[in-house]
Formats: structure tokens, C-alpha cells, sequence
């Protein structure tokens, strides 16, 4: 079964849309919608500083992502506002790691999908490193859920608990890094946030309680894994653009359900 | 053994001291009130004492086991975060579905558990806040300006309610607050803060310390018309200290 590529980027998809439905919602709730982004694009150095020294792709993308999520939690209020630091962060990082690639020879065809991603190109190594890392980041946020929920109420209202928020913080840090260095290869590193995003807010609109969205956000990011892959395999468009794109319509859709709800 | 005993106290933020040597002691079952002017350091004081920052010099000391119940001074929860109160009361320990209601009972709040945080208004909200931190079962409650954006009615009530739960649970309560009139007739023991402890005391001792006219002026009388003992002058300041020469007209809004 693992030996056809559809099933191998179907698994790969699944898995990814898995550890970014939790996460994912913490990133809208405390709006690290740009945190994500610098981490993501970071990673772009990580692939090319990795391809130059013939490690694991996996590895250097989450060692950099690591990095730069780390500078911009130390960096954050210290004179700039966060979303100039961080605007400042991302796009650096990106343009570091794209003239970084141009000084290696032969890989330029190959920079392409590790912007946009290359699902149908995983193999049974890639299957086992992503599960892995979406299995880690699934326990570290079942194993945080309450702490990371009351920190992300109220910091003070976390520490009057024995909960350090700096900690959880962290917690989310590492995560995020994570789902970036497995998700390179299913998205690419310029639609990582959109993954972690769109099912999310998309789950929002119908969910009652932080669990439900998350359970929603992992169900519509998993659907739209299918249905991008489908879309991919029959109009022949690029997979991981097209799974953006089928969350986004269901973003659309839910978003018109609630409204219709609301009404009646 | 008092519940909370802060010595020494010091705490800078950057450049400016928040905090300079405070000394401060909770004990079981009273009511103490620390008021003071916009960045005296009323906050900074009880997020010292929850742990939330740690000071530059002196130390605060808990008796052993203290069970502290923390009510914020303001709360915003994101649109995207559909969380209902009684999920929200499971934060960050899980709670039995009979504590949950007992707890919204005792804080005023009953029949609030199925709606979501967001809907809630102003008093709700800073009830099902208090539900929250009576479910940590506190020795101690601290309280942050509790009334922020309630108007007066709002702000009586949630007052009486507070009294209510100190004659129920016995737990001491330790609050910021404003609204110097009502917490001075509240409370058995006031605190005025500004970056030092300028007078502390009963709330008679208090009122009629020069320090705390000058730094509430007399235009409060309207205010203090409806302090307890307004005939009663007590002049005996010997809990306040004089030494302080501090341009109080300097403090504008932080």
C-alpha cells in the first residue's frame, strides 16, 4: 500500500494537517500569526544550509526554525513592535536562505519545492520522520493542553496557578518549529501558516469549546489534505497550492454556515 | 503566622522604581485594601506576591500550604477562542461539575456555566472570575480593582458579594482598589500605597492621615461622607510615617 505515491502523500498530508489543527489554534487565539510566518521562512536557510553540508533536510529546517523562534521570543518587547520585528525576522531569514541556495550548485531546480512543497515526491523515510514529528508535537500538546489554555487566558492568572507561562511559551515555540520542519515537505515553507491557520479559523465558526476546535481544525485540515490531493491528481495542478486552497473554501463555507445558523 | 508576609520589598522597572521597601503582612481572615494613585504600584505589589515578578530585593513569604485565589484586574479573551464558563473554571485543574455550580452559587454567578466567556457582561464576567478563584478553595483571595468598568450599582454589589464570600469561606482578602468610599467602610485594614507604604492602618487611621490627603486631597469629602466614622477624628498617627517627601502632584495618569 505505502508503495503507491498517492497513499504516501495522502499519509504525509493527514499527518501534517494532525499536528497543525492544535497548534494552529493557538496561533490564532494569541495571534502569532506573523510568529508562525518567521519560523516558516527561517526554515528556507535551515534546507539550504543543510543541502551545503549534506545533513538531513528535516533536521537543518528544525535547528533554524528552533533558532528563529527563539530570537523572536527573546527579541519581543524590546524596542520594536512585535510585528515590525517580526516582519523585519521573516523576510530576512527568507532572503538569507534564497541567496544561501544560489551559492549551491545543481540545487536550484530542487528550491522550488521546498518553497511550495513536493507531497507527491515523499517516500517511506519522509513518512516516518513526519509521523514522528506529528506525534510529538499531538503529546506535547495533549500532554500542556490545560497549562497552555490558561496562559494563553492570562499570564498572571498562569503563574497565581504555579503555571509559568515563559514555559508554555516555549512549549508552543518548540512545537511550531517542529510542524515547520515536517511540513516543508508537504506545503512548502511559504504556505506552512496558511495549514496551521485556515483550518483553524475555519473550525472556529462551529466550535463551542477550545477542544472542539481543535478536533474541527484537525477533521478540516485532514479534508483538505484529500481533497487537494484529489484536485492535484485529476485537474493535475501543484498539490500543495491546491490543498491551501480547498481549506480555504471550507473556510469560506463554514464561515457561511455559522452565518445561516445565526440567522435562523 | 500571618498568611503573607512581605519584607523589605524593592522592584524596578527599568530605570523607574516601582517598589521601594515595602513591608507588608495579610493575616487569617481579614480584609485588607491597599489604595493608591494611578502607578503607585498596586499591581506590581500583588503580582510580586502571586509570583508573577520577581523582586530586586526583599522577599515575600507564604505560609506553608497557602492556598492563594487570584482574581485579575482584566481579563481579555480573544473573539477566536470559544471557551464557556464552566470549561473556563476547569483552568488550569479540571473541576467536578458540583464544585463548578457551588462555586458559581457562592460567587453570585448561578446559572452561568452554558454561556460562552465572551457574552458575558461586564459584572458576569468578574463574578465568574471570582467563581474561579473561590474554586482553588483560597486561604487567601487577591483582587485587583475587581469593580474596573462596573458602574456603581455593579460595583456595590459585587463589594457585598465579596464580604459574603469572607463571611462564608473565612479566607483574607487582599484587594486594589479605587473606589476609596467603599472600600474604606469595607475593609479592616487599608494600605496606601505610593512606590512605599505612606500610612496603613484601620480605615479611620487612614483617612485622616495628612499623607493620604495629599495624595486624595480633600475633595474626597463627598466621598468620605459616607465613610463609617466621619465624626469620629482619630489623630493619633502612629502607624504613619512622615518622612516622605514625595511631589505627590507630579502623579498623573500612568
Amino acid at each position: 500500500m505505502l508503495d503507491d505515491f498517492l497513499v504516501r502523500a495522502l499519509l504525509a498530508g493527514i499527518g501534517v494537517a494532525l499536528a497543525a489543527a492544535p497548534l494552529g489554534c493557538f496561533v490564532v487565539w494569541r495571534r502569532m500569526a506573523y510568529f508562525g510566518d518567521a519560523t516558516a521562512h527561517a526554515a528556507i536557510l535551515g534546507v539550504a544550509l543543510s543541502l551545503a553540508f549534506g545533513t538531513s533536510v528535516f533536521v537543518g529546517a528544525l535547528a533554524v526554525a528552533l533558532v528563529m523562534a527563539l530570537t523572536v521570543s527573546t527579541l519581543s518587547g524590546r524596542g520594536y513592535a512585535m510585528d515590525t520585528l517580526l516582519g523585519v525576522l521573516a523576510h530576512s531569514a527568507l532572503a538569507f536562505g534564497l541567496v544561501a541556495v544560489s551559492f549551491l550548485q545543481g540545487v536550484r531546480l530542487d528550491l522550488m519545492s521546498y518553497l511550495f512543497g513536493d507531497i507527491l515526491a515523499v517516500g517511506k523515510g519522509d513518512l516516518a520522520v513526519i509521523w514522528s514529528g506529528v506525534a510529538l508535537v499531538i503529546g506535547l500538546m495533549a500532554w500542556r493542553w490545560q497549562g497552555l489554555l490558561t496562559a494563553t487566558l492570562n499570564p498572571d492568572l498562569a503563574y497565581a496557578s504555579g503555571i509559568d507561562p515563559k514555559r508554555e511559551q516555549m512549549v508552543l515555540t518548540l512545537g511550531l518549529a517542529l510542524v515547520v520542519a515536517v511540513a516543508i515537505k508537504v506545503v512548502g515553507a511559504l504556505l506552512i501558516v496558511a495549514l496551521l491557520i485556515i483550518p483553524a479559523a475555519s473550525a472556529r465558526a462551529l466550535a463551542r469549546s477550545p477542544e472542539s476546535m481543535a478536533f474541527g481544525a484537525a477533521g478540516i485540515g485532514a479534508a483538505s489534505a484529500m481533497g487537494g490531493l484529489w484536485a492535484s491528481y485529476h485537474y493535475d495542478t501543484p498539490a500543495g497550492p491546491s490543498i491551501v486552497c480547498v481549506a480555504a473554501i471550507i473556510f469560506a463555507f463554514s464561515n457561511l454556515w455559522a452565518r445561516i445558523g445565526l440567522t435562523r | 503566622m500571618s498568611l503573607i508576609t512581605v519584607s523589605g520589598l524593592s522592584i524596578s522597572h527599568g530605570d523607574h522604581q516601582a517598589l521601594s521597601n515595602v513591608d507588608l503582612n495579610i493575616d487569617k481572615g481579614e480584609i485588607v485594601t491597599i489604595v493608591g494613585p494611578n502607578g503607585s504600584g498596586k499591581t506590581t505589589l500583588l503580582r510580586c506576591i502571586i509570583g508573577a515578578l520577581r523582586p530586586n530585593a526583599g522577599e515575600v513569604k507564604r505560609a506553608a500550604g497557602l492556598r492563594i485565589g487570584y482574581v485579575p484586574q482584566s481579563l481579555s479573551i480573544d473573539q477566536t477562542l470559544p471557551l464557556r464558563v464552566e470549561r473556563f473554571l476547569s483552568l488550569p485543574r479540571r473541576r467536578a461539575p458540583g464544585d463548578i455550580a457551588a462555586a458559581l452559587v457562592q460567587a453570585g454567578a448561578a446559572g452561568l456555566a452554558d454561556r460562552q466567556m465572551t457574552g458575558l457582561s461586564g459584572g458576569q464576567f468578574q463574578r465568574v472570575l471570582l467563581a474561579r478563584a473561590l474554586l482553588e478553595n483560597p486561604d487567601l483571595l487577591i483582587l485587583d480593582e475587581p469593580t474596573t468598568g462596573l458602574d456603581q450599582p455593579g460595583s456595590a454589589d459585587l463589594y457585598a458579594q465579596i464580604e459574603q464570600v469572607r463571611r462564608e469561606t473565612g479566607a483574607a482578602i487582599l484587594m486594589v482598589s479605587h473606589e476609596l468610599h467603599v472600600v474604606m467602610s469595607a475593609s479592616d485594614r487599608v494600605i496606601c500605597l505610593n512606590g512605599h507604604v505612606c500610612c496603613h492602618g484601620t480605615p479611620e487611621i487612614v483617612a485622616s492621615a495628612p499623607e493620604y490627603r495629599a495624595l486624595f486631597g480633600t475633595g474626597t469629602h463627598g466621598a468620605l461622607a459616607l465613610y463609617r466614622h466621619e465624626h469620629d477624628h482619630h489623630h493619633d498617627h502612629e502607624n504613619c510615617d512622615h518622612d516622605h517627601t514625595h511631589d505627590h502632584e507630579a502623579h498623573t495618569h500612568a
